[in-house]
């Protein structure tokens, strides 16, 4: 190819994606301005990286979520608006468990399963955190884990399998009536408030010099690390080295084609969801111990982040899913540098829309489903 | 078209369409007329109940009509409704607020016409609809889906956002060749506190357009010396509002039937069975798509505009994604795809899913007498260990407002279980400005056994 | 199959179309430049004397998907007024070629051109609107369209595709006589496929055959030159299929050009004047149906040898 032909065809790259152009831009108008003001001193370097610190978790969570949203969006073809509330369901059996194992004996047993409904009793009072109450979070992070399971199995069980066979539409709209039935059953039963659960003060931290100041790492952070990596190596695992993983990623690359090789559809989809489930139950659990509040809202208002982090990840690919959910986390979080702190969310949001626009398979595209 | 076929078409719409929208109509105000009396409201409490279904009735039959244009004809699957509501309302707000002075604790507005502020809210919702459809339609539905409501909520957080809750304006503003020096200094979208909308009365700004705001008045103190004494004007001023959205919906009927029953309108039925195929026949589908994304947009705004301007403020937490879907589940409920339908899925939802609840907490209340509600699920909960279920049932008609989103959430996974067509089942309106039927024949279907193609399924 | 007392107009309907409409095959006048340059273009022209008016010229399209060549320096042009058949085995590139030439897919290399007009990269609306017109391998019918919504859909130039003047008072009038008068056309087109009594139905409540009658008869109502034709019997029953091309043939000689994909070989051989083989995306051998039948390579690489 000649020179000038090459010059051809960039110019005509340059007027066919003025998008594309404008992110650049925006991209070298964000490193400037963060370059200079990290160099004039106007952005700390102990507050970026706090920042960065918060957004990493904060995709950590998302990226556990992400993993089975990712899943079920792949394997039985539909995005699952309901999947937020999966996640909240879970955070509110297993904090309930906490609870109950933390407080049994001195409090009743109605309050404790309802975390406390109607402020008849406190997490803080409880001293519900990783170091204080280790047992009862353990538990509770494996009860919300189960607990999302067997939801997930009954809704699939009474509500998507009758209509396996409809669009990819039809299963989303359906799922729209399965995230306000669940949404508001769940303020139904647990109350509007959004309660504090853990015993904030005593949760054990440390500041992590950074060259300018400190930043802090609590032991809910490193906690939520340990579990978050944990389960990602196993997923890892189960994909990579059973037969069922195989069946699975042949399920998400053609379903057709997968179910006359013979491969048990069913038994598939059932697995996918005890998997996707649990792991949101799990990130549920783990995010309300690391923020230390729970409201029946919490997992829609994240639900938007987790199908950002999904497509950006490209559907389907499980490390898709955490790469793009950790994106997503960090820009959320370390958007305030450019953009005013409210719009942490809309960045996210950006991010997402722009991928969808330019590269709707996802950034890690090419290996999808694991 | 000559006057027996005109005739024709209007008996055939009589049989099928009116009678039905009657009927549907028909029942519910029964239903809520009946619930007064039960209560034992007066006149003024029954007038009351009566605008104020009418009002929800008139909002979400225009909305799902607006909807039916984007999902239904051209199978654009808007999400971010609320997002378009909310960018209308909020321009006019600014747009017609009075203006208000250098360090004025409230946000102020342009201080134009209401009339102004309407249209500029339609143009503006129609705008960010081209911005949102410009780049979005080429989108899988599902992505479009997730774009839309990511917008939705992107204007929500810029409505409540501090960055634009204030904006001085300069105190002269030079436009090349004019100058003005505009009344407003201190304009804004308010941030989390929103704003009060201390514009002229959108009623009184129509009647008096119209030149009939003394008539009302006069109207108004008639009906105060003969039947309601003691201030009527509200109750009147809720009817006559309610009045004005049913002649909105009228029109937002006519113009998306005869957009519907229209070649534009058959192209974007085509684009919804299969875009390829309206592109190979020669139609250019993303004008269509992006044309009809637009004008669903604006008429969003226009509800929006319609449904919060005789409120005396707005806030952001007005515009979360949950109208969103309740306009959604109306559209379900009726069909999507017909007009008449989606009129009557937004007045069955309005009816019976959004107010009915309440009425039916009120009804049981009134028939029994009911004692102080338990304060939480657990103390519900605790009455069956005494075998008495009383707690329960008081906790949960208390708590109707929040169930009957559950309701919604159930109807919907029925809905799209067994009518997935809406509840009037399929409901055939001919794309098309004329009768199709063979010209000059008698009916178009020939006798079905002749001439088949040989291999019926 | 029944004869109905329709046949008179059904013989008149696409005569019509294709004398009086605007978008008719160009006449001679303008043909004739393309003439001589497709004589002096192309050495390998068959017989220079019958060489008539190429419509549709393909040159060396190939396409590539991720590496792997479906389409590989495809070039042939197709004449007016005949009856061209495209076969091949399964995966021989036929379907991609004809998405390459109705701008479905956009070619890697290679031009289209289309009444003298390179049309390579265009819209598939706009090649539609020029006049070629295509139909699909399995019929992608508008299901929850009538039939007749499917027809009146297909007209070019319809005044009311404009949202304004469908919607305004006064406009709206235009929009309907020209409704009404392209009403009679697609009664004819219905009359003429012998569909008209399926008029009312949704067209996802069609049979296979049905669905392809329909196809046909929409594609026949955008006015086209040339007719694009993705395998318009493959699921269809013998006695339509006799019906089909009785159609086919009948429009041909009205001045329709055909282009026919088809991997029934005997069909091909049997109705067209001219035939194109391709194979592994290259074309194996182009000429009358005796040259094919008499060529080694094809029988070769068509029957894998087995004769």
């Amino acid at each position: 190819m000649s020179v000038s032909e090459t010059f051809v065809r960039y110019r005509r790259t340059l007027s066919e994606e003025p998008l594309a152009i404008g992110v650049i831009l925006v991209a070298l108008w964000m490193v400037w301005s963060l370059v200079t003001g990290l160099a004039s001193g106007g952005i700390q370097i102990s507050s970026l990286a706090s920042l960065v610190w918060d957004g990493l978790l904060r995709g950590l969570i998302i990226g556990l979520a992400g993993i089975g949203l990712s899943m079920t969006y792949s394997i039985l073809n539909f995005a699952n608006f309901a999947h937020g509330d999966y996640l909240t369901s879970g955070a509110f059996a297993g904090m309930g468990a906490s609870y109950l194992i933390a407080g049994i004996g001195e409090n009743s047993v109605g309050a404790l399963l309802l975390v406390g409904a109607g402020g008849s009793v406190f997490g803080g009072a409880l001293g519900i955190g990783v170091t204080t109450a280790p047992i009862a979070v353990v538990l509770g992070a494996l009860v919300a884990g189960v607990a999302a399971i067997v939801l997930a199995l009954a809704i699939d069980r009474f509500v998507y399998r009758p209509i396996r066979d409809e669009s990819g539409i039809a299963l989303l709209i359906t799922s729209i009536g399965v995230a306000f039935a669940l949404r508001y059953l769940l303020q139904f039963v647990y109350g509007a408030g959004v309660r504090g659960t853990t015993a904030a003060g005593s949760v054990p931290r440390i500041n992590v010099p950074a060259i300018d100041g400190t930043f802090r790492v609590t032991a809910h952070d490193i906690s939520l690390i340990v579990v978050a990596a944990g389960l990602m190596l196993g997923v890892h695992l189960l994909l990579q080295r059973t037969k069922l993983g195989k069946a699975m990623r042949a399920m998400s690359d053609n379903e057709d084609l997968a179910r006359i090789t013979g491969i048990p559809t069913e038994q598939v989809i059932r697995t996918t969801w005890i998997v996707g489930a649990g792991l949101t139950g799990v990130a549920g659990y783990m995010f309300v111990l690391w923020k230390g509040t729970l409201g029946f809202n919490d997992g829609w208002l994240l639900l938007l982040l987790v199908f950002a982090a999904v497509i950006l990840g490209g559907i389907g690919s499980i490390y898709g899913a955490i790469g793009g959910g950790i994106i997503i986390g960090l820009t959320a979080s370390v958007s305030v540098i450019w953009i005013p702190s409210e719009f942490g969310r809309a960045a996210a949001f950006m991010v997402m829309i722009v991928i969808l626009l330019f590269k709707p398979e996802g950034i890690f595209s090419g290996r999808t489903t694991a | 078209m000559s006057t027996s076929d005109l005739r024709g078409r209007f008996e055939g719409l009589f049989e099928r369409d009116v009678t039905l929208v009657l009927a549907v109509l028909g029942a519910l105000y029964l239903a809520y007329i009946l619930a007064g009396v039960a209560f034992g409201y007066g006149l003024r409490g029954q007038l009351n109940s009566i605008a104020n279904l009418t009002f929800y009735v008139g909002v979400f039959g225009m909305m799902a009509l607006a909807l039916n244009l984007h999902w239904g004809y051209t199978g654009l699957f808007n999400i971010g409704i609320v997002g378009f509501m909310g960018i209308g309302i909020y321009v006019t707000a600014l747009v017609s607020k009075p203006p208000v002075g250098d360090g004025a604790a409230q946000v102020g507005g342009f201080g134009l016409p209401l009339f102004v502020g309407v249209i500029a809210g339609v143009v503006i919702a129609g705008l960010f609809g081209l911005l949102v459809a410009l780049p979005a339609l080429r989108l899988r539905a599902d992505y479009l889906a997730i774009v839309t409501v990511a917008f939705s909520e992107i204007v929500r957080f810029t409505m409540m956002s501090r960055t634009f809750q204030t904006f001085t304006v300069p105190d002269t503003i030079d436009l090349w060749v004019v100058s003005f020096d505009p009344a407003a200094d201190t304009v804004g979208l308010g941030g989390g506190g929103g704003l009060i909308l201390n514009y002229t009365n959108p009623l009184e700004a129509l009647l008096r357009a119209l030149f009939l705001w003394d008539p009302y008045l006069g109207f108004v103190s008639f009906v105060e010396a003969s039947v309601i004494p003691n201030n009527p004007k509200p109750v009147l001023d809720g009817l006559l509002y309610g009045v004005v959205l049913i002649v909105g919906v009228g029109l937002f009927y006519l113009l998306l039937s005869r957009t519907g029953k229209s070649p534009f309108g058959r192209v974007l039925k085509a684009i919804r069975e299969d875009e390829d195929v309206a592109n190979a026949l020669g139609k250019d589908t993303d004008r269509f798509k992006l044309t009809a994304f637009v004008l669903g947009a604006a008429l969003m705004g226009l509800g929006g505009i319609l449904w919060y301007s005789g409120r005396g403020s707005i806030t952001p937490p007005s515009f979360r994604p949950n109208i969103t879907f309740f306009i959604w589940i109306a559209l379900i409920i009726g069909g999507a795809g017909s007009n008449t339908g989606s009129f009557l899925g937004g007045a069955i939802f309005a009816g019976v899913l959004y107010e009915g609840p309440r009425y039916f907490k009120n009804l049981v209340e009134t028939a029994f007498e009911l004692g102080d509600a338990p304060r939480n699920f657990g103390e519900a909960m605790a009455g069956f260990a005494s075998l008495d279920p009383m707690p329960f049932v008081l906790y949960t008609l208390d708590s109707v407002s929040q169930l009957r989103l559950v309701i919604m959430g159930v109807v919907l996974i029925w809905l799209m279980h067994n009518r997935p067509e809406g509840l009037l089942g399929h409901r055939k309106e001919t794309a098309s400005s004329v009768d199709l039927a063979r010209p000059g024949g008698g009916g178009s279907t020939g006798n079905p056994a002749a001439a088949d193609g040989g291999d019926e399924r | 199959m029944s004869e109905t007392d329709d046949s008179p107009a059904s013989e008149s309907a696409p005569a019509e179309g294709a004398a009086t409409g605007e978008d008719t095959p160009p006449s001679a006048s303008d043909a004739s430049t393309d003439l001589t340059e497709l004589v002096e273009d192309d050495p390998e022209t068959r017989a220079g004397d019958d060489a008539r008016y190429a419509p549709l010229e393909v040159e060396g399209l190939r396409k590539e998907f991720g590496g792997i060549t479906a389409v590989d320096d495809v070039s042939f042009d197709v004449e007016e007024g005949t009856l061209t058949g495209l076969i091949g085995p399964n995966g021989a590139g036929k379907s991609t070629t004809f998405n390459l030439i109705t701008g479905m897919l956009d070619p890697t290399e290679g031009t289209v051109r289309f009444n003298g007009e390179d049309i390579t990269g265009f819209q598939p609306h706009e090649i539609a609107n020029r006049g070629l017109a295509r139909t699909f391998q399995i019929a992608r019918e508008l299901e929850e369209m009538t039939v007749l919504e499917n027809m009146m859909l297909a007209p070019k130039g319809q005044v009311g595709e404009s949202l304004w003047r469908s919607i305004m008072p006064v406009t709206r009038r235009s929009v309907q006589e020209q409704e009404t008068e392209q009403l009679d056309r697609v009664w004819e087109v219905l009359d003429f496929f012998e569909i008209d009594h399926l008029a009312d139905e949704y067209a996802g409540n069609l049979s296979g055959g049905q669905r392809k009658l329909l196809e046909m008869a929409r594609a026949l109502l955008t006015d086209p030159d040339v007719l694009l034709l993705d395998e318009p019997f493959a699921g269809v029953n013998p006695s339509l299929e006799k019906r089909l091309l009785e159609h086919i043939h009948e429009l041909r000689e009205r001045g329709y050009t055909f282009l026919i994909v088809e991997h029934d070989m005997d069909l091909i051989m049997n109705n067209c004047e001219r035939v194109i083989v391709m194979h592994q995306g290259r074309i194996l051998k182009d000429g009358t149906p005796e040259e094919i039948k008499e060529s080694e390579e094809v029988i070769e690489a068509y029957l894998g040898g087995e004769v």
